[in-house]
């Protein structure tokens, strides 16, 4: 094995000081006691006690909850079926389309994919607000969650499936029994992204958005666009601090996972001998 | 007291009697993947309680045949009769018959025991009932102490004997065998061969098994197929493959070979006169009588073949003069590379039956090889 | 019944997100289209009606004749729309290769670590990218002001004496955009590094390649695939882009996310933005069609 360079640790060291850096700054400048989001002013928790009297801060957070929580699961159910379709069944009529309709949002400018919904919205006579936005966000992210469970579904023995079918389990039975269990982390990971990327969209959200619906990514923009204020720093380390939370807690009990089947994996050796 | 394996053996013949009937009828049954035939009008019948191997290179169509049986593929024309019975459009789940399979393709969320009682489970089995089972095929396997543990947590022997439960559990009419030996070492491999024989005498079951090893078919099955570009070139047992091939390429594809052409110069009284074509004349004991200046060859298998340094009495007939090219130690036995004076190579091979040879053949000598009459089959082109 | 209910069981898994996808992603593009082609009316909503089914084949045929590409043809009269569509592409383009240099070292980097700790490094490339966009693009406000951060520590350190103005001009929307994108541009090209086998690298050595010569004549090549994944997931949506050019680029910067954004938002004119929409489309329609192939092919090959 090769050793691990100079010039390969630094581009690493540097690359990861440039993602992290900005977030870095942001975050303790939340804690700036001036208003001022350059210049340090000692150490204040001022900022976060404010948002909790933000009554329409709130709100938008609420909003965004819901819609988070709620298109997340529709576009796990859906992503996770057009994952299926793409990966089991490799002739059925429309399928190039239907492989351009899922990999095309993934790349697709926001603008489009939200003027587009909205005009739908507006040419079918739906009323815009909560559901529009939940809608247009199931649509984007079902693609994100297919791309994820696919993946998955790609690297997965299918003569374990073959396997129940033979021993005399229905398709459908084979799916709850086996399939579904087999690719749950995969689907959960779907659910977790999807999750993340409703709550931050803000250009899809503005889009389909109607009175009374406003989303904390929109509030966040509209305050940013008078200026940039402790405030913002504070809700945004938040949420940030809620990201990690998570990320940090799943790849832990992933890691101990691993590490158990490790041992699992060694006493069977030892077990033999 | 159990009967020995070799008496049940010596007698199982179902295929010679006329009377007996099919298990399984294969017929004229042909499997296309679009532009690609993987079986081709293909015919076959296996019998109970027969151990039936199917046997060929990798993209054969043996693999195709099974998953046909199993019920993953529907072919294409032709029709597969089970115990009476045409499978035609019965899914997977409905057929008698189960499968182990090649990558064992054991469920990795649940324990062994939840795995070997999963086809009780969906026959709706009574709970005590697939208890009982499950012990028994835990016990018939070994594995016992392993019910609780899950796939990750065994060897991969035991997972193997895993599979096999899990495919026995239901006593189907017919196991389905996809190169199960495929992911083991070789000691491992040849002890679970004289298990699985074993196994398959108890419970008197029909096994037919996919495989690529000949001696894994040799070994275990009373029948063997081959198979080549989606047709079943010779069926016969093992002793009858090896010793009387049907065409050139079952005798070149099962053991090691060599293979004389030439032209039929003379055939009677049971036996043929063959000029090969590096002029060495042949005679060899045959029952069909090949025309004059038909195109033929001889096969003769390497341990047939004698080497010496003097010209065997019966020179020149069935005899020719060479040296020695290349040497193989294998241990049990040497094989002899002979570069004849035309240029062929002919591969000899002779037991090493003592630890010390006097005097033995080195590289480069001058030495005859020599055959019996009975020695080769002739093979018509 | 049970045969019955998996065959329907097969066809539900195609067509519920078939269905789903053909109503909310392609339908509304053809409603687009649509709209694009009908004059702008003062009426709320501001254009006049689709399609009014109640008029018969008819009906529909006197509203196609009513179609008008009036929209396209003030698109192109106005200079504001060409410069904006070019700058977005040279924008979007500029960033990208940005965004390969800076990021292939880190992927190379990554993909050359110890193994024990690429699990670690993987997870903190896509951390960045399950925080919110919004409020990474908002961070580097507050560092490129020009009483900003940078501008703090650049005068700190004596490199310069008058603060670099960087806000509301390109070189922000550069930033922005490899910021942002980069953990696009790394995953790929790392996944593509980290599969490769290293013996042929030692191979190439061994058959006499210096290593910079083994790099660009193996390493490279093999990490085509990722390359090309990598620059399309960030040109493609770079293109279009909305907040960034919002947020760092100021009034000055034309890039089309942000003119359709304000066509749409400031100036309500519904049928002009959606002529936008269509031209963005049908400039990205190339270069989206060839990163489904890569992802088909890509599949293929996992299979």
């Amino acid at each position: 094995m090769e050793k691990w360079s100079r010039f390969n640790i630094a581009s690493v060291v540097l690359g990861f000081g440039f993602l992290y850096l900005p977030i870095v700054l942001l975050v303790i400048f939340s804690f700036n006691e001036s208003k001022l989001v350059t210049v340090w002013a000692g150490f204040s928790t001022k900022w976060y006690s404010q948002l909790w009297h933000n009554q329409g801060l709130l709100d938008a957070a609420w909003v965004t909850i819901r819609v988070g929580l709620l298109s997340a699961t529709c576009a796990t159910v859906l992503g996770t079926l057009a994952a299926l379709a793409l990966v089991r069944y490799s002739r059925f009529r429309g399928r190039v389309l239907f492989s351009g309709m899922v990999y095309a949002p993934l790349v697709m400018p926001e603008v489009i994919t939200g003027l587009s919904l909205l005009l739908l919205f507006v040419a079918i006579g739906f009323d815009r607000g909560f559901w529009t936005i939940t809608l247009a966000h199931i649509t984007f992210t079902m693609c994100f969650v297919a791309v994820v469970v696919q993946s998955r579904l790609l690297s997965f023995d299918q003569s374990i499936e073959e396997a129940a079918l033979d021993l005399g389990a229905t398709p459908v039975r084979t799916f709850f029994a086996i399939t579904l269990p087999v690719i749950a982390p995969a689907v959960f990971s779907g659910w977790v992204l999807a999750f993340t990327l409703s709550l931050d969209d803000l250009v899809i959200s503005s889009f389909t958005t109607g009175p009374g619906a406003t989303t904390l990514p929109m509030k966040i923009y509209s305050q940013v666009r008078l200026g940039v204020t402790p405030e913002i720093n504070a809700i945004c380390t938040i949420l940030i601090g809620i990201v990690a939370l998570g990320v940090v807690v799943a790849s832990i009990v992933t890691k101990r996972r691993e590490v158990q089947r490790e041992r699992d994996e060694r006493a069977a050796i030892a077990a033999i001998g | 007291m159990m009967k020995s394996l070799g008496s049940i053996r010596r007698s199982f013949a179902p295929w010679a009697d006329p009377a007996s009937k099919p298990f399984i009828s294969v017929r004229n049954v042909t499997k296309k993947f679009g532009d690609f035939t993987a079986v081709d009008d293909l015919s076959l019948n296996i019998y109970t309680r027969e151990f039936f191997a199917l046997l060929g290179a990798s993209g054969c169509g043996k693999s195709t045949l099974l998953r046909m049986l199993a019920g993953f593929e529907q072919p294409t024309s032709g029709e597969i009769i089970l115990d009476g019975q045409n499978l035609a459009g019965i899914p997977p789940y409905r057929r008698p018959v189960n499968m182990m399979f090649q990558s064992y393709a054991l469920f990795p969320h649940m324990t062994v025991e939840n795995n070997i009682a999963f086809g009780l489970k969906q026959d709706g089995m009574p709970k005590a009932d697939i208890a009982e089972r499950v012990a028994q095929m835990l016990k018939l396997v070994k594995l016992e102490k392993f019910s609780q543990r899950k796939p990750h947590q065994l060897s991969g022997g035991q997972r193997q004997r895993v599979a096999l439960a899990r495919s026995l559990a239901k006593r189907p009419k017919v196991l389905l065998l996809d190169e199960p030996l495929g992911a083991l070492d070789k000691k491992l491999r040849e002890e679970t061969q004289f298990e699985l024989m074993d196994l398959q005498q108890e419970l008197g079951l029909t096994f037919v098994i996919v495989t690529h090893d000949q001696e894994e078919a040799m070994t275990m099955a009373d029948r063997i197929a081959v198979m080549s570009h989606g047709k079943v070139v010779q069926v016969a047992t093992p002793a009858e493959i090896y010793e009387a091939p049907n065409s050139r390429f079952v005798a070149d594809f099962i053991g090691d070979v060599n293979l004389f052409d030439g032209t039929v110069t003379s055939a009677e009284g049971g036996s043929v006169r063959i000029e090969t074509t590096g002029g060495i004349p042949l005679r060899m004991a045959s029952a069909e009588k090949p025309a004059n200046g038909a195109k033929a060859a001889v096969a003769i298998r390497p341990e047939k073949i004698r080497i010496s340094r003097q010209p065997p009495a019966h020179a020149p007939i069935n005899a020719a003069e060479g040296e020695i090219w290349d040497i193989g130690y294998l241990g049990d036995m040497t094989v002899f590379h002979v570069r004849l004076k035309d240029g062929k190579v002919v591969k000899a091979s002779a037991l090493n039956a003592v630890r010390a040879v006097e005097d033995p053949l080195g590289y480069d000598q001058q030495v005859w090889v020599s055959f019996g009459e009975d020695a080769g089959v002739v093979l018509k082109d | 019944m049970a045969k019955l209910s998996s065959a329907l069981a097969s066809r539900l898994v195609i067509i519920v997100p078939y269905a789903w996808l053909l109503f909310f992603f392609l339908i509304p593009f053809f409603i687009v289209l649509r709209i694009s082609l009908s004059q702008t009316t003062v009426a709320m909503p501001p254009y006049t009606p689709v399609f009014d089914l109640a008029g018969g084949l008819a009906g529909i045929l006197d509203k196609v004749r009513e179609f008008s590409v009036d929209n396209y043809v003030w698109l192109t009269e106005d200079a504001l729309y060409f410069n904006a569509y070019v700058s977005s592409l040279v924008i979007a383009s500029i960033s990208t290769i940005l965004t390969l240099l800076i990021g292939y070292p880190i992927a190379y980097g990554m993909a050359k670590a110890p193994p024990a700790i690429r699990p670690t490094l993987l997870m903190m490339v896509i951390l960045p990218f399950w925080t919110s966009f919004l409020i990474r693009v908002y961070a580097w406000i507050a560092i490129l002001k020009p009483e900003g951060l940078l501008n703090q520590f650049l005068i700190a350190i004596g490199v310069i004496d008058q603060p670099l103005i960087i806000l509301n001009t390109n070189s922000a929307i550069y930033i922005g955009i490899v910021y942002s994108y980069l953990p696009f541009m790394v995953l790929p090209i790392y996944s593509a590094l980290e599969k490769m086998d290293h013996s042929l690298i030692e191979a190439a050595q061994d058959l006499g390649c210096t290593p910079i010569r083994a790099f660009w004549r193996v390493t490279f090549p093999l990490s085509l695939p990722g390359v090309v994944a990598g620059c399309l997931l960030v040109f493609i949506p770079a293109v279009g882009e909305f907040v960034i050019p919002d947020l760092l680029g100021g009034s000055e910067t034309l890039m089309i996310g942000k003119t359709l954004w304000s066509e749409f938002n400031s100036n309500r004119d519904w049928p002009v933005s959606s002529a936008v929409a269509i031209i963005l489309l049908m400039i990205l329609v190339v270069p989206i069609v060839y990163f489904q192939n890569v992802q088909a092919k890509a599949d293929s090959e996992g299979r």
